[in-house]
């Protein structure tokens, strides 16, 4: 049972299928398969996955699923996975910081409970791999004070109005501020232009990103870009008339605008893991995973964004398939891993997917993003003292993009050992 | 049934034409929409002028939503009555009419040893105000009952009728049933001016409605439009509070709403459940003059998050869900202002501060009596219309986890918000129900789409587009 079909979702059951596991379900709340490229109208998907030209969003949505269906899986739309029967599968209430594991018994059998226009199901599967994505924070998430008035969006919504929905001109508003500067900001002014709105600005708190110093922004009309400024609040009665901002060193303005797009800060889409009692990681808000996207709960895997927020399609559809053959291996009879080493960041260093580590499985690279942006830093591994890993990063490490760092050194984990620290010096 | 949200009103303009109302109640609150549904009981001309889009536009939509016991009211006021005769007509209504209640009850936590010492004052004055269940909570026990709490609590005084209650449709019953009764409703329809006669002309942007009696439920412009009759009672300050909504995942941390000792500082922060399953933290109290300065502050969210860490730890590590600020009509009264002026055929129901939503009922039961003193012949009593409202509380059965009735009519089971998990056919029924939203956000107060966690990053779009086709 996979929940979610978005690009790791339905590689995933690509994969399965197509290794002949049996029955292969995707379970997709929204009204067709895709995920967040279903959305996303502009080129730049599926590099890595299908060499020939990178496709938009919604061709490559449907060629995953079509590829999904044709190895055998089945993919049920408009059908909404609400959580487990009784307790749920797992230990039955996250601690923030203090995640659970538990003991391992491959037997076990999982069930979900579902929604849909058919009605109400349990579905029981032998494994369940879930890849429900990531969405932004919603402006009262970040505590942006001020008016609470119209006006206000996150990328995500704004695409799905404009490229699902074809809302155009006033209907989304005339003059809009994008927040933000990781990847999807320029997707975000891009649409907003294409819907026949003025975007006078995009903010960001720190440094320019570093596509836009390297001059490789995506814009047609560059926007002005407003660096080292924060949104301070929020204007307007009935809808936003503007925001204000505070610039490096005090100084204060307001934009005038009657739309802000606040894009950025992803928190994954947590919910049916945390309320089946999958333990979350503090630092990426996702499910705690090994190398072989296993959770903590046994049977229970999770791949794609739905670990740590946004990377690229192609990572998550990677992930998605290597889940699979994980997925196969479990069918098979592996035991799950009933004791995993953490592996924990400390500042300036965000988050890292995977953070167990499974000693033998220690096959692939790990994720690495940083709070803040860090000029050439050296990465050091340590466990209970033992110095595993000191590498000299060659390129600098941006807040909005993540690392990848090779696995070998995980090898050298003791299986009995406490957390493994990841930290700079 | 009536309800008109734009072209001119009935008799507008013609002093001939025949619609002389016997009653208009200037502000559909929940205050004036409790009166409108009293004065419905009775063969009577009634129409409700609100100058907003909507009902529960105002004050009403932005508060803590606990039904209170009255337990801290002045012992002897008129709050104090109405708010403990509220909650009890409240408590009953809702069972009727599927409005969720809670009845969670409450820990007055006394953080230090000035605050230990104020509780068995504050007991005494419960029972004074006729709540004589009250009951004192050691230490240790206090901890049992709420582990999550800080560190540091002394102990509490436990008030266990008080309840968590859902405000939008606790206002959309009344003024539902209003409608389905016979009462007018004017949306949109802000009182400029008014003429004093018999009947008053009330002057609006569209038009002059006609009344022989007059009652002012206009919330926080209560004293401005006592003035256009000539009263110069009481001031309203417009005492904000900001308020953090914190995520589902948050409502296991606390069981009961955690009071503060009221002090000299006055009545401090709440940490509460809501009846859809989230948990609030606030209200902050600062006096303004701006009586539309609803925005939250970055100092606010501050001192909420800071006040948060202390009583409930682990909630400030969960999301927030929503940010919004209320307006409390405070006065320089320390009770309501609810004056019946006969020779005018006018009553004023002014300075409902911080209890309205509770006491609306009997405010409105109230307000009857005075206008019939005042002259309205009320005549015999009739049966209202029923109402049954949809049930938006994570308490109860909501239609997606319902089989039957998604067996009946499978838009229900279509998933649209999936943070509070709304379908189409709930977004359908709202939208053709007696009182439709005109906007969003009222659509949000009547099934809860887009007001979950991820405040429509994913449904927004979606349910915009049903919004729209529906308004075609
Ligand atoms: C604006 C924008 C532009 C982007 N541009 C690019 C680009 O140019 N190139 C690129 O490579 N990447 C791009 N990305 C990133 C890419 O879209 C994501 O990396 C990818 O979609 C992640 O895939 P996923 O399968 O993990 O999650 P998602 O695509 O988010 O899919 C998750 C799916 O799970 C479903 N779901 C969640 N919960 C449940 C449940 N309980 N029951 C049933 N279904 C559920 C959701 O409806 C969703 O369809 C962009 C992203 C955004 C937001
Ligand atoms: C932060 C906060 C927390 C609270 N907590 C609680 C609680 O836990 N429990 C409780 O019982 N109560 C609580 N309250 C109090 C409660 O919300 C109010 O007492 C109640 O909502 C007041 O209702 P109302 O109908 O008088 O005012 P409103 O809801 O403000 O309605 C007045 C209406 O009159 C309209 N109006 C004004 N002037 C005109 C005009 N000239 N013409 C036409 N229309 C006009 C306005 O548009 C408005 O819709 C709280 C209040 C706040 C602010």
């Amino acid at each position: 049972m996979i929940v979610g079909a978005g690009p790791a979702g339905l590689t995933a059951a690509a994969t399965l299928a197509a290794a002949g596991a049996g029955r292969v379900e995707v379970l997709e709340r929204d009204p067709a398969p895709g995920g967040v490229p279903r959305h996303c109208a502009h080129g730049g998907f599926g590099a890595a996955l299908l060499p020939w030209r990178p496709l938009d969003g919604p061709e490559y949505a449907r060629n995953l699923a079509d590829a999904a269906v044709r190895a055998g899986a089945s993919i049920r739309t408009g059908v909404t996975a609400t959580g487990w029967p009784a307790e749920g599968p797992g230990p039955a209430a996250w601690e923030p910081g203090r995640p659970e594991e538990r003991v391992a018994s491959p037997a076990e059998s999982l069930t979900l409970d579902v929604t849909g226009p058919g009605g109400l199901e349990r579905i029981t599967a032998r494994a369940v791999l879930l890849a429900t994505g990531a969405r932004e924070r919603p402006r009262s998430a970040r505590l942006v004070p001020g008016a609470r008035a119209a006006g206000v969006l996150t990328a995500g919504e704004l695409q799905q109005s404009v490229n699902l929905y074809r809302m155009r001109g006033d209907a989304i508003g005339r003059r809009a501020v994008v927040v933000g500067a990781g990847p999807v900001a320029p997707h975000a002014a891009r649409t907003l232009r294409d819907a026949g709105l003025e975007v006078v600005a995009r903010v960001t708190e720190g440094q320019p990103p570093s596509t836009y110093r390297r001059g490789l922004t995506t814009d047609r009309v560059p926007v002005p870009l407003l660096a080292w400024t924060t949104v301070t609040g929020l204007v307007g009665q009935g809808r936003i008339t503007g925001v204000t901002v505070r610039h490096r060193g005090g100084r204060t303005g307001t934009l005038a605008c009657d739309t802000v797009v606040f894009t950025d800060d992803w928190i994954p889409h947590h919910e049916l893991a945390r309320a089946g009692g999958v333990a979350l990681d503090p630092a990426t808000r996702g499910p705690v995973a090994d190398g072989a996207f296993r959770t903590s709960v046994p049977g229970v895997f999770a791949a794609g964004n739905v670990l740590r927020g946004i990377e690229s399609a192609a990572v998550a559809a990677r992930e998605g398939r290597d889940a699979a053959y994980a997925v196969l291996r479990h069918l098979a009879g592996a035991p799950w891993p009933s004791r995993t080493v953490p592996l924990v960041v400390e500042p300036p260093l965000l988050w890292v997917s995977p953070n167990r580590i499974d000693a033998p499985l220690a096959r692939r690279p790990f994720l690495l993003r940083p709070a803040e942006p860090l000029g050439l830093p050296v990465l050091v591994a340590v466990q209970d003292g033992r110095l595993l890993l000191r590498t000299r990063r060659l390129t600098a490490l941006d807040p909005s993009r993540s690392v990848r760092i090779a696995p070998h050194w995980a090898h050298a984990v003791d299986p009995e050992g406490g957390p493994v620290v990841l930290r700079t010096r | 049934m009536t309800v008109t949200r734009s072209g001119p009103l009935p008799g507008a303009g013609d002093d001939s034409a025949p619609a002389v109302y016997d009653v208009a109640v200037v502000g559909a609150g929940v205050v004036g929409c409790a009166i409108a549904r009293e004065l419905a009981r009775h063969r009577l001309r009634v129409a409700i002028v609100e100058a907003s889009g909507d009902v529960g536009d105002g004050t009403s939509k932005a508060n803590t939503a606990i039904l209170h016991t009255g337990f801290d009211a002045v012992p002897g006021s008129l709050e104090s009555r109405l708010v403990r005769d509220g909650q009890a007509r409240l408590l009953a209504y809702a069972a009727e009419t599927g409005i969720p209640v809670e009845p969670v009850g409450a820990l007055l936590i006394a953080w230090d040893e000035e605050q230990l010492a104020a509780l068995p004052r504050l007991a005494e004055k419960a029972a004074r105000n006729g709540c004589h269940d009250t009951r004192p909570v050691g230490p240790t026990e206090l901890r049992r009952l709420e582990p999550r709490l800080g560190a540091g609590a002394l102990g509490a005084l436990s008030v266990p009728g008080e309840a968590i209650v859902c405000p939008w449709t606790t206002t959309l019953a009344y003024a539902t049933q209003a409608v389905l009764s016979g009462v007018d409703l004017h949306l949109d329809c802000r009182v400029e001016k008014v003429r004093q006669g018999d009947p008053h002309r009330l002057v609006t942007p569209r038009g002059v409605l006609r009344a022989r009696h007059l009652v002012n439920a206009a919330g926080l412009h209560a004293d401005t439009f006592d003035a256009l009759l000539g009263h110069h009672d009481f001031t309203v300050t417009p005492r904000r509070g900001q308020l953090i909504v914190y995520d589902k995942f948050a409502r296991g941390l606390v069981r009961h709403i955690l009071l503060p000792v009221p002090g000299r500082l006055g009545k401090g922060v709440l940490v509460s459940p809501t009846v859809y399953g989230n948990v609030l933290l606030g209200p902050t109290a600062e006096d303004l003059d701006d009586r539309t300065a609803t925005g939250s502050t970055a100092e606010g969210l501050a001192a909420l998050r800071a006040q948060g860490r202390r009583i409930l730890p682990a909630l400030v590590e969960e999301e927030v869900t929503a940010v919004y600020a209320g307006l409390r009509a405070a006065t320089e009264h320390d009770d309501y202002r609810i004056t019946a002026h006969p020779r005018q055929r006018y009553v004023t129901v002014g300075g409902i501060r911080s209890t309205g939503l509770t006491a609306s009922m009997a405010i409105a039961a109230h307000v009857v009596g005075l206008l019939a003193d005042g002259g309205l012949e009320l005549g015999p009593e009739r049966p209202l219309a029923p109402v049954r409202m949809p049930n938006l509380g994570e308490a109860f059965t909501r239609p997606y986890e319902d089989a039957a009735l998604i067996a009946r009519d499978p838009e229900y089971g279509r998933l649209v918000c999936h943070c509070e998990r709304v379908s189409r056919g709930e977004i359908r029924d709202a939208l053709d129900s007696v009182v439709p939203p005109a906007t969003l956000d009222g659509l949000r107060r009547r099934t809860r789409a887009r007001g979950g966690r991820c405040q429509g990053v994913a449904c927004g779009a979606a349910v915009r587009a049903q919004f729209e086709e529906a308004r075609r």
